[in-house]
């Protein structure tokens, strides 16, 4: 990759690092003594890498179950298609739809009250928020789920899998046993990367943690923002020094699992010698996996068609499933401001989309033209504003922005939300940039034409749709963006996620719902554009529609 | 070795490590088709990518390629006038028929009705008339192996290599295409270099026949 | 700091008063001229979107009469605004900052107070300032027993009270003992939000006023050394309180308007706020019963001002201070106290206004749910700022980091 992209996406880390860790340690590490004096930091810390740890855990374990279950069946493609679209969905989305649906006055109650259940009034239960982390955890999983599968669905065609497990099958292997011995150790070296990301984002997520999490005390993450917010000016560099236990937190996590990763190797290769072909356990597993799919489906469809119903809701009093009347109220009075936010909202995804797509198709045009390999560090370093959580480089980053009054314009959100668009971007766009037929620009050349030439007619319509896509991807992770947003933008840059989770404290269920709805709407009105524009653009083109 | 019109390969010797892939002196004339023949590995389509300028970077090159007295050894693909064809057609699939064609056209031929009348013209010469809206994809398989020489014959190129351009053709078909490619070249006066493993094609080649090593090989 | 103290004094001097009338209407209209066309970035909490409402009422309002935009910056937290007039400070940044009119009280315009964060003494230049009700509110002039010394502008009287709904309950618990009562009988059906949220912290002072030995000394400071003696009787209320609460006190709402949900949805039956006419409003808009009631303790409950200050080194402060003024003009109060609208009690003396700004407040229908002027009782005042931060982080200690 080109020294100019790599310097945009790690100068801001690094900067953002620096500006946490002199507030941490400067003035005789008052910050780190108030920090250890805290009476919630042992629990706080132990939520973060429970939830963290956890919630990774059991995503990549299901999307490795419904892979091994079902990679190649007819079935497959069904659950493909009801995963894949919750990947737009921006994570304080899915978490509201979450809380909406679980909590002892949610819609889940509300069905099942009173008839089977007696409650005339919300049971007196502690489901969300709960001290565990048990809500957020499943949120995180929900939400990460469809992310690790879809990671792995792009790796899965490179390791040859199909003839793999046909191989493994005419040996006698059932369907787990020929995914987990003959496919996994690839497949999990492709989705080593995300895995980490999944890790970190889960252990420093604070807008998730801010709705689900416990509040006895917070997680670290939501404790550190918090803190930031507090009016108490000395509970800044308390702030800085959890930021910086934060980080720790994240590298240990993150080495911890480098060692599971190893036993587990070793219990592997130890197991696959005594050659189990386990054909036993297909069925409960498959039947597992088909519940799995189907819980996170369901809740998150069901979670945010409550957050749709509560926006157009009148009167909807406990235990009623329904709303007492259907009304635009909502919309109509909040109408003027869901308008601004949601323009500003696609101005800053429109502005960093663009500059991620320019930047990713330079560094990979160029990477063609001078015949580079990928290496590894590169990828490396692509995903590392995936793997350094954000709250412990944005603070710093704030800081530092301030006197050179970067702060506050949607401009500045733009230039920070690119840090987080760009990796996604590149890594949607990339796969099918690099599998482009070369053959045709050698044609071209032949026939005179430029690289210029053949880059602009041939290269980027050809890839017209991969590039809509990661167009699209590029918005969601934008319009999802909540830390970078509330920091850089100092609060005077509101995204429709920053007044979700704002709002989402206060409790105003319709108006929450109105904002979720419009999160969800943008990222999904992108990716159908990107699926939909294709197809009617090529409408005359037949091998560009796919078709044969 | 001289000659003013024409394709030379002075010495031109390709290695891979210390494997030797290559090693080949030839003159074609304008018009004549020489033929480099041998199995698949052996080389041939690493001597076709010397000419055409796209050599990956670990292969090593000695030797000169003269087009036309010109030594083009050096120059980008774009600039060294030689046309060359896939075992595919590789029609760009995002463009019709016509537009794959004007993509070829010189920058010489101005003005969009004669830029128009060349693509039509060419079209008609190879009995492909009106085509020039269709969607590639939609062509039989001889239709798109005429469009793509016509994209190639369009550019001008003043040397023509052909890199096993008929093997994924059937029996019948395969001599159609073949004589229309080689008769084409021909009228055109254009130094042609075939690369096959076919033995048929070699013979209606009609010129010399060498092995990627330069041996001279009998029919 | 000496020099203003005593420029405040004179200005507040009844001869001097009169003898700068004209001068203050010069220099009012040289504000009103340096406002226009300005942009002002308000900051206040975004939680409620009715108050976001009026604010961009109050924002076509500027416009209409001042040409001046208001931003509304929505805050989850006012300590946001604190916060980054704070790192402006702390960069160097003496003017051009990104915050011109802050909606504060209380802790935050202590710290701001006490840092130098803020411009002023700016309220006596106000035209609409002498239709407060300085005498009969002392709230408009004392924050949390700090003297705002013009430092502030309130705009807004709000006063503790509870809400209940009488679909559920026929007699609510109007004592703090009585409360806390109910609450062992009815367990699991009250609740408050979690310290240091300001509601939360509130109905702690609250508590403290029901148990104290002596709640007078809530006036002066926090003295460390008979703290732990004088705050013991809030701890016993709460151990035995906790368990009774909604949730079994593991989990806490997070501010007003996340109490005020658990209301409508039924998870608790007492609810309260710090707006009498909060009840009503809900009613109005349809997401509350219109059998919710309200009511307070005997004895009084706490009750304080809203205010708006304008930090040191705001970008455009003509435009905040055209705000200020905006807000305590008759038109804006009365609005803000309609029920269907904020429902939010006015700073202003009714008795000093002209009779056709009298008739506008006279005319609201202060809804269904509202107690009158005369049954919302008397008004306890706040507590020094310093036992709301040491209340709320002893709490933390306490009950803030689950067993």
């Amino acid at each position: 990759m080109p020294p100019l992209t790599l310097g945009l996406m790690t100068l801001p880390i690094a900067a953002g690092l620096a500006g946490t860790a002199l507030p941490a340690f400067g003035n005789g590490g008052a910050g780190i003594e108030k920090l250890l004096a805290w009476p919630g930091l042992p629990k706080s810390v132990a939520l973060s890498i429970g939830t963290g740890l956890v919630s990774t855990l059991l995503a990549l374990a299901l999307t490795l179950l419904i892979l091994a279950a079902f990679a190649g069946t007819p079935a497959f493609a069904r659950i493909r298609r009801g995963l894949a679209p919750l990947l737009s969905v921006p994570h304080a989305a899915a978490a509201l739809g979450l809380a909406f649906l679980i909590a002892p006055s949610g819609w889940i109650a509300r069905l099942l009250s009173p008839e089977l259940t007696g409650w005339q009034v919300p049971p007196d239960l502690l489901i969300l928020n709960d001290p565990l982390g048990l809500s957020l955890t499943l949120g995180l999983v929900a939400k990460e789920l469809p992310f690790l599968l879809l990671m792995a669905l792009a790796a899965l065609p490179q390791i040859d899998a199909d003839r793999r497990l046909t191989t493994a099958a005419t040996l006698g292997y059932g369907r787990i046993a020929a995914f987990t011995f003959t496919l996994l150790p690839d497949l999990y070296r492709q989705l080593r990367l995300p895995t980490y990301a999944v890790l970190a984002y889960g252990m420093t997520t604070v807008d998730m943690a801010l709705i689900l999490g416990p509040t006895l005390p917070p997680t670290l993450s939501a404790q550190i923002t918090l803190w930031m917010g507090e009016a108490n000016l000395t509970m800044r560099d308390t702030a800085a020094a959890g930021a910086v236990l934060q980080l720790v937190l994240a590298v240990l996590a993150i080495s911890l699992w480098r060692v599971m990763e190893i036993f587990t190797k070793r219990a592997l290769i130890a197991i696959a010698f005594t050659a189990p072909r386990l054909a036993l356990i297909d069925r409960p597993a498959a039947f597992i996996a088909r519940l799995a799919a189907l819980l996170i489906t369901g809740t998150l469809a069901f979670g945010l068609a409550g957050l749709s119903l509560w926006s157009v809701a009148g009167l909807w009093q406990f235990p009623d499933a329904w709303p007492e009347e259907i009304t635009l109220r909502t919309w109509a009075t909040a109408g003027p401001s869901l308008r601004e936010t949601s323009a500003t909202t696609l101005i800053i995804a429109t502005g960093a989309t663009l500059a991620a797509l320019a930047l990713a198709l330079a560094c990979l045009q160029a990477e063609a033209s001078l015949h580079l390999t990928p290496t590894k560090r590169a990828l490396v370093l692509l995903y590392l504003p995936l793997l350094v959580p954000q709250i412990a480089f944005l603070p710093g980053l704030q800081m530092l922005a301030l006197p050179l009054g970067l702060d506050g314009t949607v401009a500045a959100v733009m230039a920070i939300h690119l840090v987080f668009v760009l990796p996604y971007v590149f890594l949607s766009l990339s796969g099918p940039f690099r599998a482009w037929d070369g053959r045709i620009a050698t044609a071209a050349a032949t026939l005179g034409a430029s690289e210029a030439r053949i880059f602009w007619r041939l290269r980027l319509p050809m890839l017209t749709g991969p590039v809509l896509t990661a167009a699209a991807v590029g918005m969601a992770v934008s319009i999802g963006q909540y830390l970078p947003t509330l920091m850089i933008g100092g609060g005077r840059v509101e995204t429709l996620t920053t007044e979700a989770v704002a709002l989402s404290s206060g409790g105003n269920r319709r108006l929450i719902g109105a904002y979720a709805v419009l999160q969800l709407l943008l990222p999904a009105l992108a990716f159908s554009a990107a699926l939909a524009l294709p197809l009617w653009l090529w409408r005359d083109r037949r091998l560009m529609r796919g078709l044969g | 070795m001289t000659l003013d019109q024409g394709l030379i390969l002075d010495g031109l010797t390709i290695t891979l490590g210390d494997r030797r892939l290559v090693a080949l002196s030839l003159a074609i004339r304008g018009g004549e088709v020489a033929t480099i023949m041998g199995a698949s590995g052996s080389g041939k389509s690493t001597a076709l990518a010397a000419i055409t300028g796209t050599l990956p970077p670990e292969f090593r090159r000695t030797g000169r390629i003269l087009l036309n007295s010109k030594d083009i050894s050096d120059r980008p693909t774009r600039l060294r006038g030689v046309g060359l064809m896939f075992q595919d057609p590789v029609l760009f699939p995002h463009l019709s028929v016509g537009g794959n064609l004007a993509f070829a056209l010189p920058a010489h031929v101005t003005g969009r009705s004669a830029r128009r009348l060349r693509i039509d013209a060419a079209l008609a010469s190879a009995g492909l008339e009106g085509l020039a809206d269709r969607d590639p994809a939609t062509l039989s398989g001889g239709q798109k192996a005429r469009v793509a020489l016509l994209r190639t014959l369009l550019a001008e190129p003043k040397a023509l290599l052909l890199d096993e351009p008929f093997s994924r053709l059937d029996a019948d078909l395969r001599a159609q295409i073949r004589r229309f490619t080689f008769d084409r070249a021909k009228a055109a006066g254009i130094s042609t270099l075939l690369v096959t493993h076919d033995v048929e094609d070699a013979r209606a080649a009609g010129g010399p026949v060498l092995s990627p090593l330069g041996e001279t090989l009998p029919l | 700091m000496h020099r203003r103290t005593a420029l405040t004094l004179l200005a507040s001097l009844p001869a001097f008063a009169g003898f700068s009338t004209k001068a203050l209407a010069a220099e009012w209209d040289s504000i009103l001229s340096e406002a226009k066309g300005q942009t002002v970035y308000w900051h206040a909490w975004g939680g409620d979107p009715k108050i976001n409402d009026f604010i961009t009422w109050i924002g076509d309002k500027a416009q209409e009469r001042y040409g001046v935009t208001l931003e509304h910056v929505k805050l989850a937290a006012t300590s946001d605004a604190v916060a980054r007039v704070l790192a402006e400070q702390q960069a160097g940044q003496t003017d051009g900052g990104a915050v011109d009119l802050i909606w504060i009280n209380g802790e935050n315009f202590a710290a701001m107070k006490s840092q130098g964060l803020l411009y002023g003494p700016f309220t006596e230049t106000l035209p609409n300032w002498p239709l407060v009700d300085v005498a009969g509110k002392p709230a408009t002039v004392t924050d949390f027993t700090l003297p705002t010394d013009g430092f502030e502008s309130p705009w807004a009287m709000a006063q503790l009270v509870f809400e209940y709904d009488t679909a559920w309950l026929q007699n609510p618990p109007q004592s703090i003992d009585l409360l806390l009562e109910w609450s062992i009988s009815n367990p699991g059906r009250f609740t408050y939000p979690q310290p240091p949220d300001y509601l939360g912290t509130t109905f702690l002072k609250q508590v403290l006023y029901g148990v104290m030995a002596d709640p007078s000394v809530l006036q002066s400071p926090v003295d460390d050394a008979s703290y732990a003696a004088q705050v013991a009787p809030l701890w016993a209320y709460l151990d035995r309180l906790h368990p009774t609460l909604w949730r079994e006190a593991k989990a806490f709402p997070q501010n007003e308007p996340a109490l005020g949900q658990l209301l409508a949805d039924g998870e608790i039956d007492i609810s309260f706020a710090f707006n009498p006419g909060r009840a009503s409003a809900e009613i109005a808009a349809g997401t509350l019963p219109d059998t919710v009631r309200t009511f307070v303790l005997q004895g009084g409950t706490i009750g304080n001002a809203s205010f708006v200050a304008i930090p040191f080194n705001a970008a455009h402060r003509a435009g905040a201070l055209v705000i200020a003024n905006l807000l305590l003009d008759p038109e804006v109060q009365a609005r803000a106290q309609d029920p269907a609208v904020l429902g939010f009690q006015t700073v202003l003396d009714l008795q000093s206004l002209s009779g056709e700004d009298r008739a506008r407040f006279e005319a609201l229908d202060l809804g269904v749910a509202t107690l009158s002027p005369a049954d919302l009782g008397p008004v306890l005042l706040e507590p020094h700022a310093s036992w709301m931060t040491r209340i709320a982080q002893d709490w933390t200690a306490r009950y803030g980091v689950a067993q």
